[in-house]
Order: C-alpha cells, then structure tokens, then sequence
C-alpha cells in the first residue's frame, strides 16, 4: 500500500511536467500581445507619434520585466523553475504575486465545494437507494425522471432564474442576489453572521450542485440494481432476512464503492462551474478570479489557476484511490 | 418511414470518420459479412433494423428526436421563420422573395433595386404579401419597443431586448449557432476520440501506454475552463469554439474506442482478416472499428448535448461568438444586466433546456436499444 502510494507520488513528476507544457503552450501559442493591454491607458495629451513612441518603449519594457523577449523553451523553464519553488509570478494586473491571490481564495471555494460534495453525497445516496429498492414502482419512475430533467438543466440559467425570480424585488426577494454577506454586518454577533453566510450561500450552492447531485443519485440507483442481482444478496433473501436489512446492511456496503471513485469525477466539474456560479453571483473565490484573468489575459494568473486545478484534481483522484482500497479488501495494489 | 430515415442519417452524420458505417448482420462474428448496399434492402434481420425497433419501443427518446429535427429544421431555415423581410410581396406590379433575394445579394450574383435597398419593408405598401412567423431579424432594433414584454399585438410573442431586439427571431437565428457548434465540436471529438482509441486499443504496448497516459492527463483538467481559456485567448470566432469544445472533450471517446477494440481484437474474423495480409487500416477502419461503434453513438449524442451547453455557456459569460451574432446564452446573459426582463431569464434558457434534454434521450434511447446489457 504504501509502496503504491509512493508510486503514485512520484508519477506526480511526469504527470506534473505534462500538465504544465499543455498549459504553457496554450497560453503562449495565443495570439494578441499581453503588453498591449499595459500601453494607452494614459497620455491622452500627446502627440500621435509620441504616444505610440512611448507606448513602444513602455511595451518593450514590459516584455523585458515578464520575460517575454526570451526564447519560448528559455520561458518555459524558467516559469517551471519558479514554480517548483512556489513563484508563480507576479499578476500582469496590480503586480502582486499570483499565488498569495489564488491563496487568499481558495477557502472560500473550498468552503462551498465541501458543503456541495457534502450535500449531494447526503441527499443523493438514500435517493438512489429507494429508487433502486423499488425498482419500476411509481416512484422509482417518478424520481429517474426529475433526475434527468435536473442532470439536462443548465446551472448558469438556473441561476439567473433565480436571480430575477427569487433575489428580485418586483417579484420575491427573499435571497441576496450577490457577494458572500450582507454589507455593514462587521458588528454582528457570531450567531447572525453564519446565518447570513448561509443566507448568500444558498443560492450558489444550490445552483452548483444540481447537475452532480442528479448524475450521482442515477448513478447509485444503477450500482445498486447491480449489487441486488448479486448472488450472495439471493441468499440474504433466501434465509429470510428483511428487505430493510437486505438492502441497508447487505446491499449498501458494495453498491457504495463505486459512488466514492465518481468524486474524482466530480471534482474537474466543481472547479470549472465555479467559474459560472461565482461570476453570476459575484462570489470572490477562484472561480471569479479565473474569470477575471481571463478578460484581462492575465497569463500567470491563468497559467497558475489552470495548473493547481490540474494538481489539486490529481490529488484528489489519489486519495480517492486510497479511500478505493480501505473500502475493498478485494483491491490491493501491491501485486498484480 | 420518415423516422427511419431520420435515425438512420443520425448515425452516418455522426461517423463521418467511418467512410462506411454498413451495417454488420447480427452474426457478426461469423465470415459472413454482407456486402455494402444489399443488406440495407433487407430490412428484416440487419443489426440496425433491430437497434431501430428498440428504439421505436421508447416513446420518450422517439418524441426527442422528433425534437431535434425541429430545432434542425428550424436552424436551417431561420431566415424564413424570423426576418425583417417578406417571404413573398408584390410591390408596385412587380412579385419579389425578397428573403430568396437576399441570399442571392449575399452571394454576389444579383443586386437590390435601387428603391427597395435599405428600406424598412414594414413601411412599404405591397398588393400582396406573405411575411413570416415573426416580423424581425435577430439583430432588427425596434426602437419604439424596447425592453417589451411579450405580446401579441406588437408583433414580439416573446418580448424584446434592452436596445428593442425581438427575443424570438434572436432564439431562432440562435439556433444555428447551437446546433453547428454542437455537431462539428462533438465530431471533432469523436474523430480524434475514434483516431486515438483505435491505435491504443489495436496497437497495444507503448502507443497505449502513452495514449492513455495522455488521455489521463487531459482528464485532469477541469474541462469547461479550459474551455474558455482556449477561447478567451485564442478569439472569440465560432471555429475556435467549435475546436476548443472539441479538443477538450475526445478524452472518454478514447477510452470507450478502445475498450470495445480490446473486446473484438482477438476474434475470429479479425484474425482471418490478418491472416488475409490486409493493411493495419483496412483491418481497423473496415472490420474492427464498425463492430466496436456503438458506444461512440451512444457517446456522441450525450455529447453534442455538452457541447451546446458549453457553448451557451461561454456565450453567456461574454465569450461566445461575435458580439453582432445572437445567440441563446447571449440573451441569457442580458437577463442579468435587466431582472425585471423576465422573458429574457425564461426563453433561452428553456430553448437551452430543451435542447439538450432531447439530445440527452436521444443518447438514452439509443444506449438502450443498441446496448440491452447497459439498461438498468
């Protein structure tokens, strides 16, 4: 076990230079220059010649302190040398060093993340459970079907449905339409500030996680029809044992390995509606940020945001993996 | 009879890679391959009449598919159900098509009469007149009604814009711009998809050691970013959306591609086709891939799915296609700056919706008629 993981660890080498090539050829193979958008802001007093005299200068100054006169592979490693030390570079927007920005974020993704994974696992297993338990019942057929029509509903119109339906004064305001609390709320009691938090969380978090939750109650349903036509499920029936029993304590245990590998699948998908959900509802975490990067071509933010999505999934997925084994004794990994 | 035809040119549209998806006889493992042309004719026993009983069997997945060949349909002629221009009008003795017209403009081969260019034809008096389904061109600016909501008076059953665009003739034009994306992206996918599992899965040793090292990878990004960064950087122009979407989604192709490889490799008349001394590419494009496809469709359907919504989605963040051209997540996206525009909120989003529920049983339907085991 430990020697897999070990494994696993040092395949993070290779798998970590893939990432950052793929990463670096797409920001770089780009058209467009990213000094452009540091020239012409000031200087409206000037001259046509001058102004476009000094925009030269102030556009070769730019490509010398980002490092962009150099050699493509010359860039390239020296991004990946800062890297590995944990110099990402500095914003090409208000200069400040990318990571501390991407840093400062995190726990607030992270924050709604969890609370998503955690509420579509909780809802989204006993629902798959009862669908499957009951197979072709009413129910059964009832729920498969609202389950589809929310895995086929768009997050980003949901989201604006609600904006303009639920956060609206002229029909019912009852959420916040955006940001993370409610203004002046600085000098309240801890109490009134988690309800708050709350409060603007619903929303997104409802939003971010209707596709995941739908696409995972189907796939609990499926997993745990397969673990029912088991044999040994035939047998717990056979000696007389209850439904109940048969399902929760026989059945569950099995039908849950596979729903635990779906995280790894679930979490890309978290990282990229981020960007979508906190832009609509102006949510200051790593999605926004992206987006911010993004219109601005902010390359070492972009480059950064895209590599520690990649390298965050990809520890994801290992623990997954491991979470894999604990839970089956039939999976080793030592010998194949 | 038109539903036969309308499945059938589903799966040739969506392997265009295979030159010629024949239809296998259900003994497929047997020499008895049936040559090209003949089979088809026979309608009874063939592979693809069974998938199409089956499918018939779900009403749901039929009805969408009746769905999607509206919104084909629609996409297609657009110009004659939303145009600021008549379809036909006589004007002063002379008959015009006028929507025909412009599509000759457009092309170079005639020119406007002088009287009739850039006239607002709502104004001219005309003997005779068809017009279509909605008075408006996407991009028409009905500055008396801007901001309206739908009504059936003015002539905007779904409401206007801020700066007065009808919001139907801009679903309907939108249209085109959903399904081109989700068509081509979708089979650029499947192509490199088709491509890459083919070589991993036939080839085996260290081609798939590094196919599928790559394909992990890629499934490490999150894909949708990746998306608009690629669009983002590279232009907004409807090719790069089209490539982007597609670039980053080949990944489960692959996989499936050469799983079913895998699985039908080592039978018998493949073994005879190699034995036969036929190239390695006659060998996967014409005995291999055919019997290893059907997962691809099943795929393929889910994906064009995908890819509309990705597209509207980068529409509605600002990163769609050009700013002149409407498009459903570009309305979307209006709704935002205007929450008391409700039908701006609704009617795209629904047209989105719809959409992509209907490729989504249409990828159902097909999975359960062509994959009994996969059913759950």
């Amino acid at each position: 076990m430990t020697q897999y993981v070990l494994k696993r660890v040092l395949l993070f080498i290779p798998t970590l230079i893939a990432i950052t090539l793929i990463t670096f050829t797409i920001s770089r193979l780009a058209p467009g220059d990213p000094t452009e958008l540091k020239v012409g802001i000031s200087g409206e007093n000037l001259k046509a010649d001058e102004k476009s005299l000094l925009n030269e200068q102030a556009k070769e100054y730019y490509r010398q302190k980002w490092g962009l006169d150099k050699p493509i592979h010359i860039q390239y490693l020296v991004w990946l040398g800062n890297m590995v030390t944990g110099d990402f570079g500095n914003s090409f927007v208000d200069n400040r060093p990318v990571l501390d920005k991407i840093l400062e974020r995190i726990p607030i993704t992270a924050t709604i993340s969890i609370i998503v994974v955690a509420l579509i696992y909780i809802i989204a297993i006993p629902i798959g459970i009862y669908s499957a338990a009951r197979q072709y019942s009413f129910t059964d057929r009832f729920t498969t079907f609202i389950l589809f029509v929310l895995y086929s509903l768009p997050s980003f119109w949901v989201a604006t449905m609600a904006i303009v339906f639920l956060a609206n004064v002229e029909y019912i305001k009852i959420f916040p339409t955006s940001g993370l609390y409610t203004l002046g709320s600085d000098n309240w009691t801890f109490f009134e500030k988690l309800i708050d938090r709350a409060h603007h969380l619903v929303l997104p978090v409802i939003c971010s996680s209707l596709a995941s939750f739908a696409f995972l109650s189907r796939q609990m349903r499926g997993s745990m029809l397969e673990v029912i036509r088991q044999d040994y499920i035939r047998t717990a029936r056979a000696k007389g044992l209850k439904e109940k029993k048969v399902i929760l304590k026989h059945a569950l245990r099995n039908s849950l390995i596979p729903i635990i590998t779906l995280l790894g699948g679930i979490l890309p998908g978290l990282i990229s509606g981020s960007v979508i959900i906190e832009t609509i509802f102006s949510i200051p975490g790593m999605g926004q940020l992206a987006f911010q990067a993004l219109i601005a071509r902010d390359y070492p933010l972009i480059m950064a945001e895209l590599v520690l999505a990649a390298i965050l999934t990809m520890i994801g997925l290992l623990l997954v993996d491991i979470m894999y084994a604990i839970v089956d004794p039939r999976i080793t990994f030592s010998k194949r | 009879m038109t539903d036969k035809k309308i499945s059938e040119n589903q799966f040739i549209d969506e392997n265009t890679v295979i030159n010629n998806p024949s239809p296998q006889s259900i003994a497929t493992s047997g020499s008895d391959i049936p040559r090209n042309g003949e089979s088809r004719r026979k309608v009874d026993q063939t592979y693809w009449s069974l998938v199409k009983h089956q499918y018939r069997k779900n009403k749901l997945a039929v009805a969408a598919l009746y769905v999607v060949l509206v919104l084909v349909l629609m996409a297609i002629f657009a110009d004659f159900l939303a145009n600021d221009k008549p379809i036909y009008c006589s004007y002063k003795g002379t008959s015009y098509f006028p929507v025909i017209k412009q599509y000759l403009v457009d092309l170079g081969l005639t020119k406007w009469e002088p009287e009739l260019l850039n006239v607002d034809w709502k104004n001219l008096e005309f003997d005779t007149e068809i017009w279509p389904l909605v008075r408006y061109s996407p991009n028409g600016v009905d500055l008396f009604n801007n901001a309206a909501p739908p009504s059936w008076e003015s002539g905007h059953y779904l409401g206007t814009d801020a700066i007065g665009r009808d919001v139907l003739a801009g679903l309907i034009h939108g249209s085109r711009v959903s399904l081109s994306v989700g068509f081509i992206a979708a089979g650029i996918a499947i192509f490199i998809g088709v491509i890459l599992g083919a070589l991993a899965g036939y080839y085996g040793g260290k081609i798939d050691l590094a196919i599928m090292r790559f394909v992990e990878i890629m499934q490490l990004f999150p894909a949708f970013f990746l998306i608009i960064t690629i669009v983002a950087l590279y232009g907004s122009s409807i090719w790069y959306i089209m490539i982007a979407i597609g670039l980053t989604s080949w990944t489960g192709n692959t996989k499936l591609v050469r799983g079913e490889i895998l699985k039908v490799k080592n039978m018998d008349y493949v073994q005879a086709a190699v034995s036969l001394g036929l190239s390695n590419a006659r060998i996967i494009f014409r005995h291999v891939l055919p019997n290893a496809i059907a997962p691809v469709l099943i795929a393929a359907s889910f994906e064009i799915a995908g890819a509309i919504l990705a597209e509207a989605g980068l529409s509605f963040l600002g990163f769609g296609v050009a700013a002149t051209q409407v498009t459903w997540g570009s309305v979307l996206s209006e709704a935002r700056g205007a929450t008391s525009s409700w039908w701006l909120a609704v009617f795209p989003g629904f047209m989105i919706f719809i959409t992509v529920v209907a490729y989504n049983l249409v990828g159902e339907g097909l999975r359960d008629a062509l994959d009994p085991r996969l059913r759950d």
